[in-house]
């Protein structure tokens, strides 16, 4: 437990490594962050094991930082964090091993990614509304970098800037709303602080107009990373433009920063804004999950498919958040792990063992190859990870969403109906894609008489085979998959004890006002 | 008066060295001889200034020397310390010690600026240093746009400096007194008056002019696309910081009592109403109109006049929250715009730096300057963990705590936040360009593509600056807790 914030700091120690050894040598540049990677990883793990569920934050380290302002810097963890850290550290390493064919400037890229860590690290880490802001923003800005420099080449700067100006607007709204509320919590007598807990318990003195508008504020300004309808549209063209690894991030981990925002600041914090925006917050999310997957129904890029099936699966994750109860909530963060992991093995697939062998996501190209025979290990992997994601039994996405079920119906039948509607919209799309793209009716023979431009007999065979990392990374992902899907009550035991601290239970009595 | 007296006799050593020694010599050499004796003039007067210490109003109240003075005195030293470093490295000048000796005497009207506390030191202050910034920007005599640069800032300034003496006149004339003290006390136990008004207003034309902020910012652009880069820096730093130090002592310890209220949407009228008009327009006209920029420093212009609505945003909120957070900003601000000129000066050394399109594939020629333009840059857009984002913060944080969101104040700073936004934008295209875009040369000898050698103390310089937005950044208090 105490160990927890080395992750932070082993992620930064090992950008400014990677920076500095990849100058000279690019294997040396991926072994540093495969490393640090990994460490950060054992130490989410290791913290993990010895991990003894209390309702509450435990405190790891509390030390005045602005005392000007009442700022310190407080990191803490509890169930929720550390499902997440867990996600974290797992979703670090597999991307390190499937960014190991990157050979353009290595040192810059493991630079950016593991700075990126380092700040995911870092927010689900805080306890200080300030530090977590801090390093929400260190987690932003590598992103355009990233994406601009080792994206796909025609979309890369448009989407790279749509992406980090959606996030950067949504965390000003953030900002603003926590200077907003630190004044109202002066002017209601408070001394000046931005730990969550003095905030929270200066909101209970907010008349009800503050709380909505703070609430609306903050909550929307985490939504927009968690990649709420209507403000998700940076998140198909981002994950599609975006290199392998930093599409498995961006979806796997960096949509779950807003997710998480939205749990511990602004539900806890503005419980009677909770009660007053509940039913737009699901009618936003229940919108998402048809309109993002009625989208993905319909996508010729295999990348979209997956970008939009994101979003689709994180409207889950805000319904559960929306019906603010602990059955909901529970099922919200597990179903955020659950999504972080298989997000990870979808992107990997396609935007890794795919595209860079076939050079195209066009489905309409895919389904002229018979790719279930030429890359029969990506072809399996993609038929796991689309059963995971239609919430198939034996996989994570199965307890998550059936938690998320249970509680919205306690909430709410309808809204439950509803999302139910939306698992059937997420197995139409998910089937679409593994048919077409692997399982394409021309036979072998045919493709290679028709001798096409894609498909010209020579490289038909020399399809570089599946890595060793590649095929490493897949079976962690899968294992986690595999291992939440049978057994949940892992993350159960942690996350439900979390809900039950006096911090969270206040977001969860708003959901009830 | 000790920094001013060590910089002003270190201008006038400069110029007698350059007399006596200098004929002979290649400019290079010159100009190194003249930048070691301005350092070492502009080190004795940070030693000065330190050790001058807290002692309150001196000189028959001419001066004070507060907190506020020392901390500007201090930053507009740093400031111009790395000014004369980056242009002893990179400047081509023909007159290298007359350039070098006026840096330092408007360097001594930006530290008598820190101190004035009476309408007319304060308004020989400020000339001192304008008349030096005037022949700065016009120093290159190559370049037509140098002097157009120069007229320009003239005139404007000239035309400031006549509505702030006709402010202080009839200031003078209301009260029957130019210290700030009195005319404060005066004020408090009078009813305000339109005359009163008029004079505020003229006195504000004048601080507007000086920070830069809309609708009396026409001249920055010119200025700054095309003075020396120098002379740009220091005018958009060290100038800045001393200006708006001046200012915030001239309008709450003397103008205080006519400062209204912004704090609530139906606040008394007062200067401060006018502020906070100047920090909107800056904040709009500024950001909205950088995003069309294609020159570089055009672009950091308008940046300037973005970030000018801040620091009034701070000046309002100066009153309530006193003048830490305002110093923090423009200090640091100070920094990142230093640095970010200072890279355009190595720039030019090799290839020409003037559209943003001309840094395209620094990171191939320079990782240093790659890197040192980043941190600049992303302090500038406000960032974490860097120095630019905790002066937002600390700025924002003041305003609202002012009425919350109940009045001009608060609207001021959410509109402020949101803006920072839009800024990102443009802070990227620079930064795309130098760290994206692959360089594009028509011929293999095109200077575009040649790596670009940093020389030593430039680069020393550079990361000094870097170094002190992460450090301040990271540990704000080592500012805060002077105030």
């Amino acid at each position: 437990m105490n160990a927890l914030p080395l992750t932070i700091y082993v992620s930064f120690a090992g950008a400014l490594l990677a920076l500095a050894a990849g100058t000279r040598s690019h294997a040396a540049a991926r072994w540093i962050a495969l490393v640090s990677a990994l460490t950060s990883f054992a130490l989410t793990l290791l913290a993990a094991s010895s991990f003894a569920p209390s309702p509450g934050l435990q405190t790891i380290i509390d030390l005045p930082w602005i005392a000007e302002l009442g700022i310190r810097y407080h990191l803490a963890a509890d169930g929720i964090s550390l499902t997440l850290l867990v996600l974290t550290g797992l979703a670090a390493t597999v991307g390190v091993l499937f960014s190991w064919n990157i050979e353009h400037r290595v040192g810059e890229f493991f630079a950016l990614y593991l700075t990126l860590i380092g700040g995911v690290f870092g927010v689900f880490l805080s306890a200080d509304a300030f530090t977590m802001f801090v390093f929400y923003e260190i987690a932003i800005v590598p992103k355009y970098f990233l994406i601009a420099n080792w994206g796909s080449p025609v979309t890369r700067e448009h989407a790279a800037m749509k992406l980090v100006l959606y996030s950067f607007a949504g965390s000003a709204l953030v900002l603003a709303g926590l200077l907003w509320a630190n004044a109202a919590a002066v002017a209601h007598g408070s001394v000046s602080s931005f730990s969550l807990n003095d905030l929270a318990a200066a909101a209970t003195h907010f008349s009800r107009g503050e709380q909505i508008g703070l609430f609306a504020l903050v909550f929307t300004g985490f939504a927009v990373l968690a990649g709420m309808f209507p403000f998700h549209t940076w998140a198909p063209t981002g994950h599609v433009a975006a290199p392998t690894a930093a599409s498995m991030l961006l979806a796997g981990v960096v949509m779950k920063l807003g997710a998480y925002g939205c749990l511990r600041v602004a539900m806890p914090l503005f419980p009677v804004g909770l009660a007053f925006w509940q039913p737009t917050i699901a009618a936003l999310a229940i919108i998402g999950i048809f309109y993002a997957g009625f989208i993905a129904l319909v996508q010729d890029d295999f990348k979209f498919v997956i970008g939009y099936s994101s979003v689709s699966h994180m409207g889950f994750v805000l319904l559960g958040l929306a019906a603010a109860n602990a059955t909901a909530v529970a099922g919200a963060v597990l179903q955020m792990f659950s999504h972080g992991v298989i997000a990870g093995l979808l992107f990997a697939v396609v935007g890794r063992m795919v595209y860079e062998r076939t050079h195209t996501r066009q489905l309409a190209d895919l389904r002229q190859l018979p790719l279930h025979r030429l890359l029969p290990f990506a072809a399996l992997t993609f038929v796991l990870a689309g059963l995971a994601s239609m919430g198939m039994p034996g996989f994570s996405g199965f307890p998550a969403e059936l938690t998320i079920l249970i509680g919205v119906w306690k909430t709410s039948p309808v809204w439950a109906l509803f999302a139910g509607g939306g698992i059937l919209v997420a197995a139409a799309f998910t089937l679409r894609a593994i048919q077409v793209s692997f399982f394409g009716s021309i036979p072998l023979s045919r493709v290679v008489a028709s001798g096409s431009e894609l498909t010209h007999a020579g490289s038909l065979h020399h399809y570089e085979s599946i890595t060793l990392a590649e095929k490493v990374g897949t079976a962690l992902l899968l294992a986690a998959t595999v291992y939440i899907g049978l057994k949940p009550d892992v993350l159960l035991d942690w996350i439900i004890p979390a809900l039950q601290s006096p911090f969270m239970q206040a977001a969860l009595k708003g959901g009830s006002l | 008066m000790v920094p001013e007296a060590a910089l002003v006799i270190g201008a006038l050593f400069v110029l007698t060295l350059d007399l006596a020694f200098g004929r002979r010599r290649s400019l290079e050499s010159r100009l190194y001889l003249a930048v070691i004796t301005g350092t070492a003039a502009v080190v004795a007067a940070m030693y000065g200034a330190f050790s001058s210490g807290l002692a309150g109003s001196v000189f028959g109240g001419a001066l004070i020397l507060d907190e506020l003075t020392m901390a500007t005195r201090l930053g507009v030293l740093v400031l111009a310390w790395i000014t004369l470093t980056l242009a002893g490295s990179t400047a081509r000048l023909r007159h290298p010690a007359e350039f070098v000796a006026i840096v330092l005497f408007a360097t001594a009207g930006f530290t008598l600026m820190a101190a004035a506390q009476q309408l007319l030191v304060a308004f020989v202050a400020l000339e001192l240093a304008s008349l030096s910034l005037y022949i700065l920007a016009g120093f290159d005599k190559s370049k037509p746009e140098s002097a157009e640069a120069a007229l320009k800032y003239f005139l404007f300034g000239g035309m400031s400096a006549a509505f702030l003496l006709f402010g202080f006149s009839l200031i003078y004339g209301l009260t029957g007194s130019i210290e700030l003290h009195e005319i404060s006390a005066h004020l408090a136990g009078h009813p305000p008056t339109p005359l009163l008004s008029v004079a505020l207003v003229m006195v504000l034309v004048a601080f507007g002019f000086k920070a830069a902020a809309a609708p009396f910012h026409l001249w920055a652009p010119d200025v700054y696309e095309g003075a020396p880069v120098s002379s740009a820096a220091l005018i958009a730093s060290a100038s800045k910081l001393a200006g708006l130090t001046l200012f915030v002592r001239l309008l709450w310890p003397g103008f205080g009592p006519g400062a209204g209220n912004v704090s609530t949407a139906a606040g008394a009228p007062g200067w401060l109403a006018i502020v906070a008009c100047l920090s909107a327009a800056s904040l709009l006209l500024g950001n909205l109109a950088a995003l069309a920029q294609s020159n570089l420093r055009r672009l950091l212009a308008y940046s300037a006049i973005a970030h000018a609505g801040v620091m009034l945003l701070g000046v309002i909120a100066a009153g309530d929250a006193g003048n830490g957070p305002l110093f923090y900003y423009v200090f640091t601000y100070g920094i990142a715009t230093v640095g970010a000129f200072g890279v355009i000066a190595v720039i030019e050394r090799t290839s020409p730096c003037q559209r943003i399109t001309d840094l395209a594939g620094l990171y191939r020629r320079s990782p240093l300057l790659t890197g040192c333009l980043a941190i600049y840059i992303l302090s500038l857009a406000g960032i974490p963990p860097l120095a630019g984002f905790f002066g937002k913060f600390t700025v924002f944080a003041a305003a609202l705590n002012l009425g919350g969101v109940a009045g001009p104040a608060g609207w001021l700073a959410i509109l402020a936040i949101f803006l920072s936004a839009v800024a990102l934008y443009y802070y990227l295209v620079i930064l795309k360009q130098a760290l994206v875009v692959a360089p594009t040369a028509v011929t293999s000898s095109d200077p575009v593509t040649n790596p670009i050698t940093v020389p030593a103390d430039a680069a020393i310089v550079l990361v000094f600056a870097a170094l002190i937005l992460v450090v301040l950044g990271l540990f704000p208090s080592f500012v805060l807790r002077i105030f």
